[in-house]
């Protein structure tokens, strides 16, 4: 990246990149089980999320800055989820999306399925439900779009992460330092 | 296709930058080389994480072996620490396109071990919502298939109706996906006011729109170039690998349970069973678009019978099956769904087998891609409509 992971962006640099960062996630959906069908009607005509600037046609993980975790989670497909998101370019960002991503659901005592996408991998955003509506998942979108605005990059690039949100619990938070 | 057993060997030329000798494989006719191409677990032909490896001589699929378990969450052991009314909330998510008519299954088999007897209402309560859910299974899977062919627009067609229907059903239910509406002995709750009525109008504009995807998809000069004659698959095949629902009526064979061993009020009613031919691409995917106008006609006449009165019977606080076992079947949309439940008299299942259309009709993944072309390996893939959930359970 340059110079942008060795110093601090002036602040209407900041403002003006970031800006054009939150406006234009490519997104890559990890569809695994049920969740996915809620990402894809998220994505057609009633809720449609490219009006965000979310748009679901990244050819791969490596052209993607959104990672969507959406569906159960197993041990034998645990690999293949680490392999993908290590195949993302950063600065990278990753929505979990559903109960089952998020903790293992209703699955939680089961003995083939991981108990939460953040085992493997760092989560920012916590969309819960079992499934989410398409308006729980719009509303994470924007609750990302909220911290993407207001970051230093030079802090994402290295490794920095902030805390992750979870939505119900502290998106009004998240909103108030957005705003 | 070129003979792989003889090989030529092409000793170097007297040409300058020529002094390497290699082999031809072949009789030199049209040389290939046989490779294995693995599909998933991440590809979006596969509705989730269904994985298969195919066998390649060139272009001409020599074998295909499915790989699952990718989505291995386990129901059968978990249904033995759920209660009978938690089990509802397991098994609509197995085949996670028709939630309402797995759960149907459960509550028909612990009823029946109970001996319960089931108010009128609640059964065509329960017919109607399983109809709508077949026809939010059938409409995925119109968008999806055509969406794997290249065409983007069927999508956004299906969901239109798909939001419809679901936001209907969400009316009295409460949930999109995954219902959980049934519970031993009827229906958690009556049906809102004005639920017929607006189940009427969405009938209407459904079977308006019918025509729709039957020209723009149907009637596509390039789909049917994709499907027509595209994996046919004989109907004693179809029946010794247990292949059940749109696959195998495009066969030729009308075995549907709502017919051949009514459940609910079935019997009382007409219930069409839409065939194919010659069990190729194109029939499967015929099958399953007129199964949606079969649905709405179902779908009117539920709402001609509907009667009044209560829709759920009064339940002990624990409910405890007999000791003994029973075997229900019911006409999921992609097929029969079979439940095996065993009980000890104890407040959980001792043992709750699950026999899923999904998983017997990839079987005859294996046998209709053999021989097929690479790029008419994703329009049999998605033609053999399956869920990955009930494959792996």
């Amino acid at each position: 990246m340059g110079l942008m992971d060795q110093v601090e962006l002036p602040q209407p640099v900041k403002y003006v990149f970031n800006w054009g960062r939150k406006y234009s996630l490519w997104c890559f959906n990890f569809g695994l089980a049920c969740c996915a069908i809620e990402f894809i009607a998220a994505s057609t005509s009633r809720h449609d999320f490219i009006r965000h600037g979310v748009i679901p046609f990244a050819h791969g993980p490596r052209q993607a800055d959104l990672l969507v975790v959406s569906g159960t989670l197993t041990d034998k497909m645990a690999p293949a989820v680490k392999r993908l998101y290590e195949e993302m370019p950063e600065p990278k960002y990753v929505i979990s999306f559903g109960s089952c991503a998020n903790c293992g659901g209703p699955y939680w005592d089961s003995y083939s399925v991981t108990k939460g996408v953040d085992q493997i991998i760092p989560v920012d955003v916590y969309v819960p439900g079992c499934p989410p509506r398409p308006e729980a998942l719009l509303d994470g979108i924007i609750a990302l779009q909220h911290r993407i605005q207001n970051e230093s990059l030079k802090d994402r690039i290295a490794g920095r992460r902030q805390d992750p949100i979870t939505l119900g619990a502290d998106a009004p938070l998240a909103l108030e330092e957005g705003a | 296709m070129s003979d792989l057993e003889t090989t030529e060997r092409v000793l170097p030329s007297n040409a300058p930058g020529e002094d390497v000798a290699f082999e031809i494989l072949g009789d030199g006719d049209f040389p290939t080389a046989e490779m294995s191409l693995s599909i998933g677990p991440a590809h979006p032909a596969t509705h989730g994480v269904f994985r298969i490896v195919l066998d390649l001589d060139g272009e001409r699929v020599r074998g295909a072996r499915p790989v699952i378990g990718y989505m291995h969450r386990g129901f059968e052991k978990l249904a033995e620490y759920r209660d009978y009314r938690q089990i509802a909330a397991l098994t609509n998510r197995h085949d996670w396109l028709s939630g309402f008519c797995n759960e149907l299954g459960v509550a028909i088999a612990v009823e029946s071990m109970l001996e319960l007897e089931v108010p009128d209402r609640a059964q065509w309560i329960r017919m109607l919502m399983a109809e709508w859910n077949r026809i939010l299974n059938h409409l995925m899977f119109i968008g999806s298939y055509a969406l794997e062919l290249g065409a983007i627009t069927p999508m956004f067609y299906a969901f239109r109706e798909r939001e419809d229907i679901q936001h209907l059903m969400e009316s009295a239910t409460g949930g999109r996906l995954h219902f959980t509406y049934n519970q031993p002995g009827g229906v958690k709750i009556d049906l809102p006011k004005g639920f017929l009525k607006r189940s009427a109008e969405i009938s209407k504009v459904t079977r308006e729109r019918f025509d729709d995807y039957v020209d723009l998809v149907l009637g596509n000069e390039i789909f049917q170039g994709r499907t027509v004659g595209v994996g046919p698959l004989p109907q004693d095949v179809a029946l010794s690998l247990g292949i059940t629902g749109p696959t195998l009526h495009a066969t030729g064979i009308a075995e549907d349970s709502r017919v051949t061993e009514p459940y609910l009020k079935y019997g009382d009613i007409d219930v069409e069973v839409p065939l194919g031919e010659n069990g190729d691409a194109f029939d499967r995917f015929y099958v399953l678009l007129h199964r949606i106008r079969a649905s709405l006609d179902i779908i009117d006449q539920i709402h001609d019978h509907m009667p009044a009165g209560p829709v759920n019977s009064k339940l002990p606080k624990m409910v405890k099956a007999p000791e003994g076992a029973i075997y229900v079947r019911t006409e999921n949309p992609l097929g029969q769904l079979g439940y095996w439940l065993e009980s000890d008299g104890g407040r959980t299942p001792w043992r709750f087998k699950m026999r899923t259309p999904s998983f017997s009709n990839v079987q005859a993944i294996p046998y209709l891609m053999q021989g097929a072309l690479l790029p008419d390996a994703i329009s049999i893939l998605g033609s053999v409509f399956f869920v990955v959930g009930d494959i792996d359970r």
